[in-house]
């Protein structure tokens, strides 16, 4: 049984720590904010100028001069703090952001990530993208395994243009995960979702990876 | 010195002509300055360069003055949401440069700071590397970007007292500060003019300095692109 969307997210949430500032993408890295451990402390950074960030507000209570980097109204915390978007990326270039979860496309075996055009298809643009797999410390993708056709998506080399060139530290996708050490090391295959075998993943995977 | 304008119109009186580059705040719909840009577009000046993190919605922000056909150019990290813009831009009469959404708000910072250009890992590999300098620091390779100098800064703050000393609001801050700093002439749009004294010192976003004329803007449309929203829990 592969993991659906929520599964993926609780995954990525165990790779929170203590004290974390993490910034999450739109989509299913989203979610991660629902699978933070009840024991530990976790800030989350929206790029457009936030630390801090609440839930979604009460109907009464919804603010058009807060929202979140995808658009979406949320609330403060009392530990909030607000600032301005080149600080905000002072932060995120500057290695201050513990850990980014997002989405992409296409992730290589030696950690390039694609996930912001297609050619021929209108480019709607890399807004926080680039400067997040280029700053944060530790870069987390979650992923469908394979593509709408079928085409694996964790593969050699990427063909779309690139987001960051040796970047991801983990590939969390619908049936397995996969890790690195260093930015120098290959990925290791080191889960698979529930009755996902070994030779499936194989299969369904063109990147080289260590089992 | 008088920095209080009674319109937004007034307060653009002189400033605007053809072929201007303007930087603008705002994240989305957010802080985005409502008044001035509907001034902008009723001056009827054209071939502008907007740097801008985002090109507006259909007929809202930018979205207004890309209707009229008044942009030439957008230097902009996102520009989803927006039919017109993506119209313009298929069919060749928009020209657009993507700019990573940090890289953008340092090249504001960067251009306000007396900076002309920096080096950053932001885009390395990429297409955004294309044709710029790279260099190597410490084993790591960065690429040089440009500080943007703008012609005109369009900004939308919360208050201003009478001497162009700034407030910002929650998340509405963004793009301001830095689109504020990197204009020749800036002009903000504000819900409130504060009498002098009434701003706390120490909490000053952007000092007066930067500023050199105040409009109050309000009413404001504040329009959202997603309300999303919770359930009260039951008592």
């Amino acid at each position: 049984m592969p993991w659906n969307r929520n599964e993926m997210a609780a995954r990525a949430a165990k790779e929170l720590e203590d004290g974390f500032y993490v910034n999450l993408g739109i989509g299913i890295p989203t979610l991660v904010a629902n699978y933070v451990p009840q024991d530990i402390t976790v800030t989350l950074q929206s790029e457009n100028g936030m630390l801090g960030i609440g839930p979604f507000p009460y109907p009464d209570e919804v603010d058009p001069d807060l929202i979140n980097a995808g658009k979406q109204t949320i609330s403060e915390l009392p530990q909030s703090a607000y600032f301005d978007s080149a600080q905000s990326f002072g932060m995120i270039r500057g290695g201050h952001i513990d850990l980014t979860v997002l989405g992409a496309m296409e992730v290589a075996e030696n950690g390039d990530i694609a996930n912001w055009m297609i050619p021929g298809k209108m480019i709607k643009g890399m807004g926080g993208a680039m400067d997040l797999v280029a700053g944060v410390k530790k870069i987390i993708v979650v992923m469908e395994h394979t593509s709408k056709n079928g085409d694996p998506k964790f593969i050699p080399s990427c063909t779309l243009p690139l987001t960051g060139r040796n970047v991801v530290d983990m590939v969390i996708t619908d049936l397995a995960v996969f890790q690195r050490a260093d930015h120098d090391s290959p990925f290791r295959l080191v889960e698979m979702a529930p009755g996902v075998t070994a030779e499936e993943i194989a299969a369904k995977t063109t990147a080289h990876y260590v089992s | 010195m008088k920095k209080i304008y009674p319109s937004a119109e007034a307060a653009l009186e002189g400033v605007l002509k053809d072929g201007l580059l303007i930087a603008a705040g705002g994240f989305g719909l957010c802080g985005i300055p409502e008044r001035l840009l509907d001034a902008v577009r009723d001056a009827g000046v054209k071939d502008l360069t907007f740097a801008s993190n985002n090109a507006g919605i259909d007929n809202e922000g930018i979205g207004k003055l890309l209707r009229t056909k008044q942009v030439k150019k957008m230097i902009s990290s996102y520009v989803g949401e927006n039919k017109e813009f993506e119209r313009q831009y298929l069919a060749g009469e928009l020209e657009v440069e993507f700019c990573p959404q940090g890289t953008l708000a340092e090249r504001m910072r960067a251009g306000g700071a007396g900076i002309p250009g920096f080096y950053t890992k932001t885009g390395v590999g990429t297409q955004v590397a294309e044709g710029k300098e790279v260099k190597v620091f410490g084993g790591q390779e960065y690429i040089l970007e440009e500080g943007i100098f703008a012609d005109l800064s369009l900004v939308k703050a919360w208050k201003a007292d009478e001497t162009g000393n700034v407030v910002f609001r929650k998340t509405a801050r963004n793009f301001n500060v830095p689109a504020a700093t990197c204009g020749k002439i800036c002009v903000v749009e504000v819900e409130e003019i504060v009498p002098v004294g009434s701003l706390d010192p120490d909490a000053i976003h952007l000092p007066g300095v930067f500023v050199q004329r105040i409009v109050v803007g309000a009413p404001y449309d504040k329009k959202i692109e997603f309300t999303t929203t919770r359930e009260r829990e039951a008592v």
